[in-house]
């Protein structure tokens, strides 16, 4: 595959303007909405609090934690994708699309319907076995046949194991009589309405599940080489798939906990980084995870503008960006695996 | 050839063999929708026995379930049948001339177009609700023709077409949802309709609705069956014999995405129906196209009615929409197709 930045170098200073602009976007995206905020009012907002001003208590209970989940559901999933491409060879790997989210979705409103759980650690601990589940099923469905783990297959599978969670998922929240507001807000996402309480405990694993694949990077990069070189090379390669099954379940699963299920992210976002930085996955996964939160800040952004007064769910921003990127691929044909 | 019957008209225009196993089938389905349709009209919040129901149907009753049977329970079944119908001939005519046994109309997206047009109508038109179903014909049209324009390089694949399919209901999902969040909260109540397929609140005037597009539609897709049975040896061998396979082929995609489009027009998209029946139907009868079409459409109508069933029962009081239970069925039969075609 053709890349943009070749030398180390390029690489490096590129990542630090991706970071400057993901702060960029957080920042407007603290100070953009229903009511603007001017920067100077940001500012004050965090060194200068005062309780009496509204604008200055909007942005600590509102904008500043939608910003944040943003920003790390934003991560999370693009390195989920980033690492789910990687395991199954294929470009069109991504946690929504191989039922991932639809599972850990399933699960979690089962956990509200049937068990009457309300707090956002048992919620987490659920969504991590749904994601677990529906991933070991989709990866177990696709790699039947003759010909193993082929990109189609597996995208079948997980087209109708989505469709299945899916379909159940509505079902259980019309039983519970939870109303649309509900139905919607976990089947399109979103990153409103959370507090920063709701964040805190997944946040450790989110962290947790991302260093790790940080530190992959090098044995993705010799497990992309086919099996049997990786084994030649002293590589344990069903640990390391393991492992990395483990951070996908822990960062998917996790940023639905979160925010629902937002589509699309962990698809873009890997092929974003790629184009730039080549197959090389200690560089791919720091970029995904910066591009990821920017994208997913920025379309938080759109999404409150696009229908203004009403604002759209973010899993409907990303679905419209992201369904014609997926149409893309396809027609390019998945033969020609990165 | 003592087990056919063949049936022909003087110009040879419409030409079957009906063998009698076929004809077997058609009468135990028969017995067997009927059977369905007595248990839908019996079961529900409160059991009436079927003999009761019978006395009612046709005036000999009490009048004491009248309103529950005709007013509530019958549309609802009627409406559950015809359906069925229309979503097992249209993924019939879908996977013969795409030539794929994993084609169906809301796999390829076809369901979730019609989903976008229906509620646009609804939001924003303000000509007769008898419109609906153009409305959502058009959805359908539009997006299947996208899809196929989409798929179209150097030919359409059957596995792009899945792909391109996948992605645009993805992006016509948006469009739904984004609809229902702007809508008003009348309309959003019934919203999850439109997400998951439901017959609730099903009514006489929507049975007579629907109808004639799905029996006009069906009986046009019998009449010319027997040139789907050659296209699905290959366009070459279809073009060899005389078959204008670039017309017949757009023909067929006009029909099945009129009956999928009218279907969802009312009951928003059910899913998997389109796939699993014509699946049982070969799976009973073989690959005549003739012979498919009132078996699948039947097996099509029991799928949805029994799904109904269930919803409307299992948890009482609640409602389920219809859409849950064929999803149950039909995506692990989906899983096993995928199963069975994994060393093609």
């Amino acid at each position: 595959m053709q890349n943009l930045l070749t030398s180390t170098s390029m690489k490096r200073s590129v990542l630090i303007i991706c970071c400057v602009l993901l702060i960029v976007a957080f920042i407007l995206s603290v100070a953009l909405g229903q009511t603007s905020i001017p920067f100077q009012l940001v500012y004050d907002a965090f060194f200068n609090y005062d309780a009496s001003n509204s604008e200055h208590v909007i942005i600590r209970t509102s904008r500043f934690t939608r910003a944040v989940v943003a920003t790390v559901v934003g991560a999370s999933l693009a390195i989920a994708g980033a690492l789910m491409r990687a395991l199954t060879r294929n470009p069109l790997a991504a946690p929504d699309i191989l039922g991932v989210n639809a599972g850990a979705l399933f699960f979690i409103v089962c956990a509200i319907t049937f068990f009457s759980m309300d707090s956002l650690i048992h919620y987490m601990w659920v969504a991590f076995l749904g994601a677990g589940i529906a991933g070991v099923l989709v990866f177990f469905l696709g790699s039947l046949g003759r010909d193993g783990l082929t990109p189609i297959k597996i995208v079948l599978a997980g087209a109708a194991i989505s469709a299945l969670f899916i379909s159940f998922t509505q079902g259980l929240l019309v039983i519970d009589e939870q109303g649309i507001q509900s139905v919607l807000f976990w089947l399109a996402g979103s990153v409103s309405g959370r507090n920063l309480d709701m964040l805190l405990p997944v946040l450790p694993f989110i962290v947790l599940g991302g260093s790790f694949a940080f530190f992959m990077g090098r044995s993705i990069n010799i497990l992309q080489s086919g099996d049997d070189i990786a084994k030649g090379l002293g590589q344990r390669t069903i640990l390391t798939k393991v492992v990395m099954g483990i951070i996908v379940i822990l960062l998917a699963g996790g940023s639905v906990a979160v925010a629902g299920s937002i589509g699309f992210i962990g698809l873009i976002v890997p092929h974003m980084a790629m184009g730039l930085v080549g197959t090389d996955y200690r560089w791919i996964i720091p970029f995904s995870a910066v591009i990821g939160s920017t994208l997913l800040l920025l379309a938080d952004i759109a999404a409150r503008f696009v229908i203004m007064p009403l604002e759209m769910p973010i899993g409907v921003m990303t679905a419209f960006i992201g369904a014609p990127f997926f149409i893309y691929i396809a027609r390019r044909g998945l033969a020609r695996n990165a | 050839m003592h087990n056919y019957i063949t049936v022909r008209t003087k110009s040879d225009k419409v030409s079957f063999q009906l063998s009698k196993k076929v004809a077997m089938m058609i009468i135990l389905l028969c017995i067997l929708l009927c059977g369905m349709m007595m248990l839908a009209l019996s079961v529900g919040s409160d059991f009436i026995s079927p003999v009761t129901v019978v006395k009612e149907l046709f005036g000999y009753g009490t009048g004491e379930y009248l309103f529950t049977i005709q007013t509530l329970r019958l549309p609802r079944v009627l409406l559950a049948a015809l359906v069925g119908m229309a979503l097992a001939v249209s993924g019939l005519i879908l996977q013969g001339i795409i030539r794929n046994p994993l084609a169906a109309p809301d796999i390829i997206g076809v369901t979730s177009g019609a989903s976008v047009g229906a509620l646009l109508f609804l939001a924003y038109a303000t000509v007769s609700i008898h419109f609906l179903p153009l409305a959502a014909i058009i959805g359908a049209g539009v997006v299947s023709t996208i899809i196929y324009l989409l798929s179209w390089k150097k030919g359409v694949t059957p596995i792009r077409m899945v792909l391109i399919g996948i992605g645009i209901s993805a992006f016509a999902k948006g469009i739904v949802t984004m609809l229902i969040v702007m809508g008003e909260e009348v309309r959003t109540s019934r919203a999850y309709i439109w997400l998951t397929g439901s017959l609730y609140g099903a009514n006489m005037q929507d049975v007579y609705l629907l109808l004639p597009w799905v029996v006009f539609l069906s009986l046009f897709t019998f009449i010319i069956a027997r040139v789907i049975n050659v296209k699905e040896l290959g366009d070459d061998i279809a073009l060899g014999v005389g078959v204008k396979v670039q017309i017949f082929r757009l023909l067929f995609l006009l029909i099945s995405v009129m009956l999928a489009g009218t279907a969802v027009a009312f009951v928003g998209g059910i899913a998997f129906v389109g796939l699993v029946a014509p699946h049982i139907s070969r799976m009973m009868v073989g690959r005549s196209f003739a012979a498919l079409i009132p078996i699948s459409s039947m097996v099509g109508a029991i799928i949805v009615i029994f799904a109904d069933i269930i919803g409307r029962t299992a948890f009482l009081p609640k409602d389920l929409p219809a859409g849950v239970f064929t999803a149950a069925i039909g995506a692990p039969f989906f899983i096993y197709l995928l199963f069975r075609t994994r060393n093609q």
